[in-house]
């Protein structure tokens, strides 16, 4: 039996970008691999659950889990992974805050079943069949995972060791966290692993061409407008997140020009990152007339929930769950 | 479901200058409002951020009424405008979760408007007896069916 620690590698409710970002790791891979031996990681190697089942409980030192939480078949993973690890990250956006795949949680489950097995334009369902949890078909049964009625960010359903943001993670964030693991210097549990601490503005190499006080009669999309090169996207107009993000991914997307829209998530002590990206962009508005402030929201903004909550839905106050704070 | 005994529970966020003022005129008055609103203070309504509002909803608030000075009367210059872009951007948000937007109001009473403060409370309290429970909403409906996934 190896001596070396064990770690797992599981994806939930995902899009593959944290996985290709463990991928992407290239050479510092073999490091990792060096210093710990992968027990699970179905995406790239041929594990089953039954591996795991056969683990001694708490002998997975780290399990990495990306994606957010939909169905009863990654509930189940997710428990089970969380018994036999010491340690369970919530890797990426999706795991951390819900994701992408949380702004589901604007709809129903009917309402999602529907569009995909009826209303989509390029559907044929003749027999309007749609999946079930229990599936008979010539006295065969067949049990597939329950599509729950809405999204879960991983805290919302296991107890959640350390965060490592982003979507996807970034090389380096990935790299640090990883390597603060393995110092067994561990910081305090619910801590947010290899990024900073500050707003990501203070990175961005347009911070200095930022003045003090901003404020937009207007705001661009970037979908119709070319920004200017050299100059804080916000001053221009663009709704830039980064003041009220997390920093850590050397402001990745400025630098292509393209404004932040916050997958580092909520900067400490924030408990609702939607809710302060609205009070930050609403208060630029350079307006006090009613109709006008009205129209500059409208009119810029076709869907701001999808703006403001694009990686936390799950995680805003509203679609908290309850049974967390009573302790359930 | 309509509960014709239902009695909202609402929150009150009211600026330390004017509208709580108003509250005390009214309080001294003896101009009564229904108990059903519960006041906090706030040096200036541009201290509201949003995020005290959603944890009021979460927690069970049926309603939240926001008092302000008057435009142009905001004791800190500009605070109460802030508040209003914030509230106008809020009513978008909440109204594509699935909470009725009615359940969140602004008003702007002055702290001699003793009776306007009457009389917005009790507009308010019958607005959202007619709607119900926060829980009829769909925010919550989603979030309280999901009886299965998601617990610890
Ligand atoms: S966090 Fe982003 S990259 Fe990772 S699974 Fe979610 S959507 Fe994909
Ligand atoms: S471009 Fe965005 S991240 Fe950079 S300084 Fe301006 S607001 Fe901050
Ligand atoms: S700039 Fe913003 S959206 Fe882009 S990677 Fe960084 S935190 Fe994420």
């Amino acid at each position: 039996m190896s001596k070396k620690p064990k770690i797992a590698l599981y994806w939930c409710a995902s899009c593959g970008g944290c996985e290709e970002a463990v991928v992407d790791l290239a050479e510092d891979i073999l490091q990792v691999v060096e210093k710990a031996e992968i027990v699970f990681w179905p995406v790239a190697m041929d594990f089953k659950r039954k591996d795991v089942e056969n683990l001694k409980d708490g002998e997975i030192l780290v399990s990495f889990i990306n994606g957010a939480v939909r169905t009863s078949e990654q509930e189940e993973m997710v428990k089970l992974l969380r018994k036999k690890s010491k340690i369970v990250i919530a890797f990426g956006s999706c795991a951390y805050t819900g994701g992408i795949p949380g702004l589901a949680n604007s709809y129903s489950k009917e309402e999602i079943m529907n569009y995909y097995y009826k209303e989509g334009i390029t559907v044929f369902n003749p027999e309007d069949k749609k999946p079930t949890p229990q599936y008979i078909e010539k006295n065969l049964s067949f049990e597939i995972p329950e599509f729950y009625e809405r999204v879960y960010a991983l805290d919302q359903v296991i107890d959640v060791d350390y965060y490592i943001p982003g979507c996807a993670p970034t090389r380096n964030v990935v790299k640090n966290s990883i390597f603060t693991l393995f110092s067994g210097n561990l910081p305090p549990k619910g801590s947010v692993l290899g990024a900073s601490s500050k707003a990501l503005c203070n990175e961005c190499p347009l911070n200095d061409t930022k003045p003090e006080k901003i404020t937009l009669k207007e705001f661009k999309r970037i979908d119709k407008n070319q920004p200017e090169k050299d100059k804080c996207l916000l001053i221009q107009g663009f709704a830039c997140l980064g003041p009220v993000t997390r920093g850590g991914c050397e402001a990745l997307c400025v630098k292509a020009s393209y404004p932040c829209t916050g997958c580092f998530g909520p900067l400490d002590g924030i408990e609702d990152y939607g809710a302060k990206a609205l009070s930050f962009l609403a208060s630029l508005i350079d307006s006090k007339d009613e109709g006008e402030i009205e129209n500059i929201i409208n009119e810029w903004m076709p869907n701001p929930l999808g703006i403001v909550y694009k990686y936390s839905l799950p995680k805003s106050l509203i679609f908290e769950t309850k049974n967390k704070k009573n302790g359930g | 479901m309509k509960d014709n005994n239902f009695e909202p529970k609402l929150l009150g966020i009211f600026c330390n200058w004017c509208t709580y003022l108003a509250a005390d005129l009214a309080g001294v008055s003896r101009m009564d409002y229904p108990a059903n609103l519960r006041i906090v203070r706030t040096m200036c309504s541009g201290r509201i951020d949003p995020q005290f509002i959603l944890w009021a909803f979460r927690n069970g608030a049926d309603g939240v009424l926001i008092g302000g000075c008057h435009p142009g009367d905001c004791h800190y210059i500009e605070g109460n405008y802030k508040t209003l872009r914030r509230y106008k951007f809020l009513k978008r948000i909440l109204k594509e979760m699935g909470i009725n937007e009615k359940r969140l109001r602004l008003e702007w009473i002055s702290a001699s408007e003793g009776e306007k403060l009457q009389r917005v409370v009790k507009e308010f309290v019958e607005e959202i007896k007619k709607l119900g429970p926060i829980s009829n909403d769909d925010a919550f409906k989603k979030v309280l069916t999901s009886t299965k996934g998601g617990k610890k």
